[in-house]
């Protein structure tokens, strides 16, 4: 491990110099173009009633209302937070032991490395679409292995299909943080493990004392990605349950896509969008500002 | 670095779907897919009768070099949407595929449709050729916006002879003798329905039939109107609560709420001998034959009509279903695309070849004196029966979801979902629906 070099370097270095201006001016100009000007025509189209035909008409703020009010946006915006929370509660724990179990130099582990990683190469469309017929309660994997156990009405009961979501989504996302946790453990240096094993610290006690703090930061940027991410599932919970059995799946992005492109009111999905966007700046910064994300340097000073 | 990971994942992903928009709506324009010269142009959908419009299309270039007819072919699901964006672009084809109802509507009242009534009025012929009940879901104000293209496809009734023989039991002729059905089929531990109800729109197929039979097709024309309260009326309680009364009878197959329509697993069920009846569109009849040959040849498969409601207004004649598909003529059109296009539908549309294919594909065109070729044609009784069905309908109602404004429909399918759900009462459903429709 020779990174002490690097961890040396003062933590503002690379404030003070920095490349100049105009080289980060086509990024910008990009960003202008296909990020800020059709969001500032969303922000606009939010306050007119418009069907994709005709032209918008002015509506002042009755989308809004309908927006904040409506008990179909309001379970919605609730859902997304339970699938955000969830998607966390479910994905951290397995990615984070998957992660730490691969990292090992052991042949075998490589191998099972390969295979956890499968997921990351299908598509989400073809994921849906797999899980679909898997979880299909006449056709699925339930008769298939003639397990009733398996054969519950996973994507068709309200209550279920809820957690089924959540599984895919989980089953789908694991691999990429697998992958991110199995980075951070490869980075803890060995002598950290040879001091604590002679000091007597068992495998366990080598886990919690030295290979979780080591991976804080892995976990914050891990997190980060999940949180935000459950933002903009869309494709998979569109695919696999169109937001159905009733509204049981139907989170805040789908609701948006339901109401500008099904049901073609554009004005209230803008509004819709809105919400959507200004919900992931504040959960962005929130992470930002109380995970130490901007402070955050290497905790292997002195090494 | 990685603090700025999730903007720049969203800001690639919107500059890709970005760039797919606007490369989607500059080849969308007037740039006739591999067709030559500057023809008029048809969009049209790729599944269905797309054979058909291509030999249709091949003849008539033949015939008319100097007023052609291009047609570029959509899948179906994204169609809605690129038609949308095109024609209110002002960018749109000149004749464009569609379902009539609301759908058509919306076009219409934002003037980007023309009116057909004084062509169809000119040639009496042409226009009385057409079933004038297929006609209507085209019809706004009583104009005429749209002419039928491909087949009529009414909803009816599948049934597994081999499952009702062993039961002992005939295809149900009531709503009674289709509860006493259940039953028995349920003792045997054969599942009475399967259907596909995680895609919402079988179940409306359900309460379309019920509203019809109970209250008459005056019901489902006060609410198309509007009318305060209409989802209230007692035809629509009482059918809500039929269909309350047959999910907690056990109807439906276990776990119906989770099959989807799209992927065929509802017809399976039927011809796998999983369960014994289907309440499908006419074209279940080819995901059935399709999926299992042997079942439909052998003469396992049978149909029927809708089961009557005793004491119900309806007429058991009358039937639900998608009436056609239509052509509608864009308003932004100059006068020598209009021609060509009003020709084209007059004489290269249900012209004899064109019958011919569409009968081919087991698609029944909605066109009066069809009997002598239908009866040469293959599955002469299937395609017989559907033609009779649709001739001697009393009425023939357009789906719901599209015979209503696409906003009405999708609250409609959602709530629909629930009451099937058990999660909303009957009177609940009719209220919702009277709040939803009201907004």
């Amino acid at each position: 491990m020779s990174s002490a070099g690097a961890s040396k370097a003062p933590p503002h270095a690379s404030r003070a110099g920095g490349p100049p201006f105009l080289m980060a001016l086509p990024a910008l100009l990009l960003f202008a173009l296909f990020a800020l000007v059709p969001m500032a025509i969303v922000v606009y189209l939010s306050f007119t009633r418009w069907d994709g035909l005709g032209s918008p008409a002015w509506a002042g703020t009755d989308n809004w209302r309908t927006a904040l009010t409506s008990d179909v946006t309001r379970h919605a915006l609730w859902l997304t937070a339970k699938m955000m929370v969830f998607s966390w509660v479910v994905q951290t724990p397995i990615s984070l032991l998957l992660g730490v179990f691969v990292s090992g130099k052991q042949r075998y582990r490589a191998l099972l490395g390969v295979f956890y990683f499968v997921p990351l190469l299908i598509s989400t469309a073809a994921i849906a679409v797999i899980f679909k017929n898997l979880l299909d309660p006449n056709f699925g994997l339930g008769a298939a292995l003639d397990l009733p156990i398996l054969g519950q009405d996973w994507l068709g009961d309200p209550q279920l299909a809820f957690y089924a979501v959540v599984f895919v989504i989980a089953w789908q996302f694991v691999p990429f943080h697998t992958l991110l946790y199995q980075a951070g453990a490869r980075q803890i240096p060995a002598s950290l493990y040879e001091a604590a094993s002679i000091d007597g610290a068992g495998r366990l006690k080598q886990f919690w004392h030295i290979t979780l703090p080591q991976l804080r930061y892995t976990i914050v940027t891990s997190s980060t990605l999940m949180v935000v991410g459950s933002l903009t599932y869309f494709d998979l919970v569109f695919v696999l349950t169109g937001g159905g059995p009733g509204y049981a799946t139907r989170i805040l992005p789908l609701d948006m896509y339901i109401t500008g492109f099904q049901s073609n009111e554009m004005g209230l999905a803008s509004a819709i969008s809105v919400v959507l966007v200004l919900a992931g700046l504040l959960l962005s910064l929130a992470l930002l500002r109380f995970s130490g994300f901007n402070r955050m340097r290497s905790q292997q000073a002195g090494m | 670095m990685t603090p700025r990971m999730p903007s720049r994942v969203l800001i690639t992903a919107s500059a890709a779907a970005l760039t797919l928009t606007l490369s989607a709506c500059g080849s969308g324009g007037r740039t006739p897919g591999g067709g030559s010269g500057d023809g008029t142009l048809a969009w049209a959908l790729t599944q269905g009768s797309e054979a058909t419009f291509r030999a249709s299309a091949t003849e008539w270039n033949k015939e008319h070099p100097d007023s052609e007819i291009n047609y570029q072919y959509f899948q179906n699901d994204p169609y809605k949407q690129k038609l949308r964006t095109a024609v209110g672009a002002g960018n749109g084809p000149v004749l464009f595929e569609n379902w009539g109802g609301g759908g058509l509507k919306s076009y219409v009242d934002a003037g980007k449709v023309t009116d057909l009534t004084p062509d169809l009025d000119a040639d009496p012929e042409w226009k009385n050729r057409i079933f004038p009940s297929v006609l209507k879901s085209a019809t706004f104000d009583g104009k005429v916006y749209g002419i039928p293209v491909n087949g009529v496809q009414p909803v009816v009734l599948y049934y597994n002879k081999e499952l009702l023989e062993k039961v002992g039991a005939q295809a149900p002729k009531t709503w009674d003798d289709l509860l006493a059905l259940v039953k028995k089929l349920k003792a045997e531990g054969i599942a009475p329905l399967s259907m596909g109800g995680a895609s919402k729109w079988p179940d409306l197929m359900w309460l379309e039939y019920l509203v019809d039979r109970v209250g008459g097709p005056e019901t489902f024309a006060d609410i198309a109107a509007g009318k305060q309260g209409a989802w209230s009326d007692p035809a629509v309680l009482k059918a809500a609560r039929m269909i309350k009364q047959l999910v907690d009878a056990g109807g439906f197959a276990k776990g119906f709420t989770s099959v989807s329509a799209d992927t065929g697993q509802a017809e399976a069920q039927l011809y796998t001998g999983k369960a014994a009846m289907i309440l499908q569109g006419s074209w279940g009849y080819g995901t059935i034959t399709t999926g299992s040959p042997k079942f439909a040849s052998e003469g396992h498969l049978g149909w029927t009509g809708f089961p009557a409601v005793a004491g119900g207004k309806g007429d058991a004649t009358n039937i639900v279903g998608n009436t056609a598909n239509f052509f509608s003529l864009s308003a932004q059109a100059s006068a020598k695309e209009k021609k060509t296009a009003v020709s084209y539908l007059k004489d290269g549309v249900y012209n004899d070849t064109y019958v011919d294919n569409l009968l081919k594909n087991g698609d029944v065109p909605p066109v009066k004196d069809l009997d002598a070729k239908l009866k040469a044609a293959d599955n002469a009784d299937w395609t017989t029966y559907v033609y009779h069905l649709a001739r001697d309908a009393r009425s023939f109602q357009l789906s719901w979801d599209q015979a209503l404004a696409p906003e009405l429909g999708n609250d409609l399918l959602t709530h629909l979902d629930q009451l099937f759900l058990g999660q909303i009462s009957p009177e609940q459903f009719c209220a919702q629906m009277d709040k939803a429709a009201a907004k």
